[in-house]
């Protein structure tokens, strides 16, 4: 009734006010720019590096960066810490990509059920997220890494078992307020199924919320790798993670530190960069405008 | 931009506490030994004047300016009503005299006075002295413009401890007193009470009670009735004429209505754009009015007609018949608090014939909205029979009845929220009758052919909801309803958004494709002007309940319930007097559906 003047946006994505409140916040802005670094790195290095990861250089033990053509220095073994800290990127990467859109995935799912069909199956749904919730997550990895063979793929699953609940209830809680809207009531009025109403009516409207989850779940799922690996239940040697190789470390640190400190670095840029990327999408996401 | 960042609580000017210098009434200009009497309004019989304002927006808006060139005057002791359209500048006009512009939103050139004081430029100190002491505003929303954590005694008196006035004890009778001033029941129990305990009328008394509490000079009202009920709406209007005269009060009154115009304004100002189009004596606008966009709006504004809708009689089986159809609410009481059970719709009948349009007429709470879900399934009912072509289709489970589903279709409040901001138009109209067995490439045809129908280009179909103004989406929402050629058509409150010159082209929508198609409505409305204006029967409900159910005429001219009669001698500017100006020329008249005699 008193507004003076509607805003005529162009369509485009771009120009719309979140992508431009995205691109003004920095910190979100370098957290870009180190992932696509780092990642771009983990695919082109090993190409790149006069040595491969399990090539073994025994002359080359406990080489201090920047000697014998080692640039990050060599370990025990006399590998190649560079390359194996690239090799161990795609790894740890590729971990927390997978794990992120696998718990996305379940989260959006039982969270979109749950929050429309409400009643009973939504107590139930939540009820088990909450039952998910409570088990302390560390013991499930090490429980469930422990019983099972540790491969990539399996350290993918336990990590996403153990964090899929935060995008359910974030889902469940978008899509409680969703389900009242006109557009939705429309859509039952149109005789629509109930799965279209919730994954086609409801869900591009949920998008916002469910991308920062889904970012900030990335650093998680990074570290949580790290966390198992480096207490030996993740992946196995020779397969280089960003875990095991702190996991190989930790016996050198005083006198080999660049092994710990190496991988560590590697570990805190991508986490940090992911936050900040999520803190950037949260805050160009969450405004409550509704008309664009 | 919203409601919320136009409007800073008040509590924001009231709650620092005074530092800067005071002013003292005392003082005012007038006191000076001037005594020339002139017989235009001289300077010192002004409360306010405002002399070329212009307030300009920030780059990207539509455009450049939010009002230019502005100027009027309130004479001391009147009521001036600034009329306009969403859009036309009048809010930001009023926040600019309180000094409330939010910050990209500046006063570009041009004076405001107030009690003779230059306000523009005045420094922020001053300025809030002068805010509460010589003029005071009151809200739309009195729920978000009062602090919920603070009762209501707390939230008067801290208006008079920011300004330093009283002792404690003395602040509190003056609560008190303003508290029964503004006709609540038992003040000393109201002190005490927190705003959501309050109905909205009651809340607004409580604004009108913190505006007046240092006697202000001017009062200024940006649309207080808009969100009330409007039986509500004339106390409350009631009550502002009532102070002001009481008082001397200058009242500053923001409207779009101009049956509110009519029941309280001396002089008005008609805003379009932000610029004012025509201002002078009330009388004299509403009865002769000069501008083009004026005549326009006047002629758009809904009139009760006491005419039935005269139709050839077919005495054929209604295509909706309700019996003793019944629902409560009940929310609480599985393990812990009390039980509370609402009857939202408790036992009603009624019948619809085809081609016709029944008014369900009622204010917030009666069951009216209810009654429209319950009816399209959105709600399960409790009991009762709800007869579709002879089918009762209350017991129906949502599998049995989705075949039913096109035949009745829903035209939907809000033009905002019914569509979704994700989809575009084209997939808004095709997808319900895809998901029915249409092919697509059928569906986008008709859906195509239906938009210029409803006056939209075929364009639109790949565009998106925020791409449209609220009317133009409302167009959409109709159109999708129409997709199923339905053979009844529910109508929640259709019109209650738009501006009242897009109303009356909706209006006239709705009836063009009502006689096109011959699809009955079931026409839901707080509005008795606009449902005098389209229903051949008209049902009143109250808490759930018909009180009356009859045509037009019988309504508006001779009710048989006293709720009626309250509701209809409530209705704004319905005075004998007040009857459409008939200087207008018919082509400037954007077209009402009036006097159906076709």
């Amino acid at each position: 009734m008193t507004a003076i003047a509607q805003y005529q946006g162009s369509t485009r994505w771009w120009h719309s006010r979140a992508a431009r409140k995205f691109m003004r916040h920095n910190l979100a802005l370098l957290g870009v720019a180190m992932i696509v670094a780092l990642t771009l790195a983990c695919i082109v290095a090993p190409y790149l590096l006069p040595y491969d990861s399990l090539y073994i250089d025994l002359r080359a033990r406990f080489a201090p960066p920047m000697t014998g053509g080692h640039i990050l220095g060599a370990d025990p073994l006399g590998r190649d810490v560079a390359a194996r800290l690239f090799e161990a990127g795609r790894i740890s990467l590729l971990v927390g990509f997978s794990a992120m859109l696998l718990s996305t995935f379940v989260g959006t799912i039982v969270g979109v059920i749950s929050g429309y069909r409400g009643g009973w199956l939504g107590a139930a749904l939540m009820r088990l997220v909450d039952g998910f919730l409570a088990f302390p997550s560390i013991f499930l990895l090490l429980a469930l890494a422990a019983a099972l063979k540790p491969s990539p793929i399996m350290v993918t699953v336990i990590i996403a078992i153990t964090s899929w609940m935060e995008v359910a209830r974030i889902v469940d809680a978008e899509v409680r307020s969703l389900r009242e809207r006109e557009f939705v009531q429309a859509g039952r009025m149109l005789g629509l199924s109930g799965a279209h109403i919730m994954f086609r009516e409801i869900l591009p409207n949920a998008m916002g919320p469910i991308i920062v989850a889904a970012t900030l779940t990335v650093a998680r799922a990074i570290l949580l790798e790290a966390y198992i690996s480096f207490l030996g239940y993740g992946i196995q040697p020779p397969l280089p993670s960003w875990g095991n190789m702190l996991h190989g470390a930790q016996q050198y640190l005083g006198s080999a530190p660049w092994l710990a400190i190496v991988p560590g670095v590697a570990i805190t840029i991508a986490v940090t960069s992911f936050n900040f990327i999520g803190d950037g999408l949260r805050d160009a996401l969450d405004v409550r405008d509704g008309h664009s | 931009m919203d409601d919320a960042t136009m409007f800073p609580s008040p509590a924001l000017g009231m709650s620092r506490r005074r530092a800067g210098p005071q002013f003292d009434p005392s003082t005012r200009r007038e006191n000076s030994t001037m005594t020339v009497t002139t017989e235009t309004a001289s300077p010192q019989d002004l409360a306010l004047s405002v002399h070329d304002l212009t307030i300009s927006l920030p780059p990207g808006m539509e455009r450049p300016y939010a009002v230019e060139g502005v100027s009027f005057q309130l004479e001391r002791g009147k009521i001036l009503c600034i009329i306009g359209e969403s859009g036309s500048g009048k809010s930001v006009t009023a926040n600019a005299l309180m000094g409330f512009l939010p910050n990209p939103i500046k006063i570009t050139s041009g004076t405001i006075h107030l009690e003779g004081m230059g306000i523009v430029g005045m420094p922020a100190e001053q300025l809030r002295s002068v805010r509460g002491r010589v003029v005071s505003m009151i809200f739309q929303d009195p729920l978000s413009a009062l602090n919920p954590l603070m009762t209501v005694g707390e939230q008067i008196t801290e208006v008079l401890l920011a300004h330093g006035v009283g002792t404690k004890q003395s602040r509190r009778a003056r609560a008190v007193e303003l508290l029964t001033e503004v006709g609540l029941p038992d003040p000393q129990l109201m002190y005490h009470q927190y705003p959501f305990r309050l109905s909205g009328g009651q809340r607004q008394r409580v604004m009108i009670a913190m505006a007046l509490a240092l006697e202000p000079a001017i009062l200024i009202a940006d649309e207080p009735t808009t969100a009330l009920d409007v039986t509500t709406q004339a106390q409350i209007l009631k009550l502002i004429r009532d102070i002001q005269r009481r008082k001397g009060m200058s009242v500053m009154f923001i409207t779009h209505d101009f049956g509110v115009v009519a029941e309280i304004a001396d002089d008005v100002v008609v805003m379009e754009k932000g610029k004012i189009v025509e201002q002078g004596d009330a009388d004299q606008v509403l009865k002769s009015p000069s501008h083009p966009y004026t005549r326009r709006l006047l002629a758009a504004v809904p009139h009760l007609t006491g005419e039935d809708r005269s139709r050839t009689e077919k005495a054929t089986a209604p295509v909706l018949k309700v019996e003793n159809l019944v629902k409560t609410y009940r929310s609480g009481g599985v393990l812990f608090g009390k039980k509370r059970v609402v009857p939202a719709v408790n036992d009603i009948s009624f019948e619809v014939a085809p081609g016709r349009t029944l008014g369900v007429v009622g204010e917030s709470g009666s069951g009216k909205t209810s009654l429209g879900r319950l009816l399209i399934k959105l709600l399960d009912s409790d009991s009762g029979k709800i007869l579709f072509e002879g089918r009762d289709i209350a017991g129906l489970r949502e599998p049995e009845f989705r075949a039913l589903r096109p035949s009745i279709q829903m035209i939907f409040q809000d033009p905002f929220a019914s569509l979704n901001p994700r989809s575009t138009i084209g997939h808004i109209l095709t997808v319900g009758p895809v998901a029915h067995g249409t092919p697509y490439s059928r569906a986008r045809d008709e859906a195509k052919a239906l938009l210029a129908h409803v006056g939209l280009d075929a364009g639109a179909f790949d565009r998106y909801p925020h791409e449209f103004s609220g009317g133009q989406r409302q167009r959409i929402g109709i159109a999708r309803a129409l997709m199923f050629k339905p053979k009844l058509l529910i109508a929640d409150e259709a019109v209650s958004a738009l501006d009242v010159s897009i109303q009356a082209q909706i209006l006239q929508l709705l009836d063009q494709i009502q006689r096109e198609t011959g699809v009955s409505m079931l026409f839901i409305t707080h509005d008795l002007r606009v449902a005098s204006q389209i229903c051949d029967e008209i049902v009143v409900m109250q808490k759930g309940r018909i009180v009356e159910y009859g045509p037009p005429s019988q309504i508006f001219l001779s009710p048989q319930s006293a709720y009626t009669r309250e509701l209809v001698a409530a209705i704004p500017g319905e005075r004998p007097d007040l009857a459409v100006p008939d200087v207008l020329d018919s082509s400037a008249v954007a077209g009402t559906p009036k006097g159906r005699k076709s």
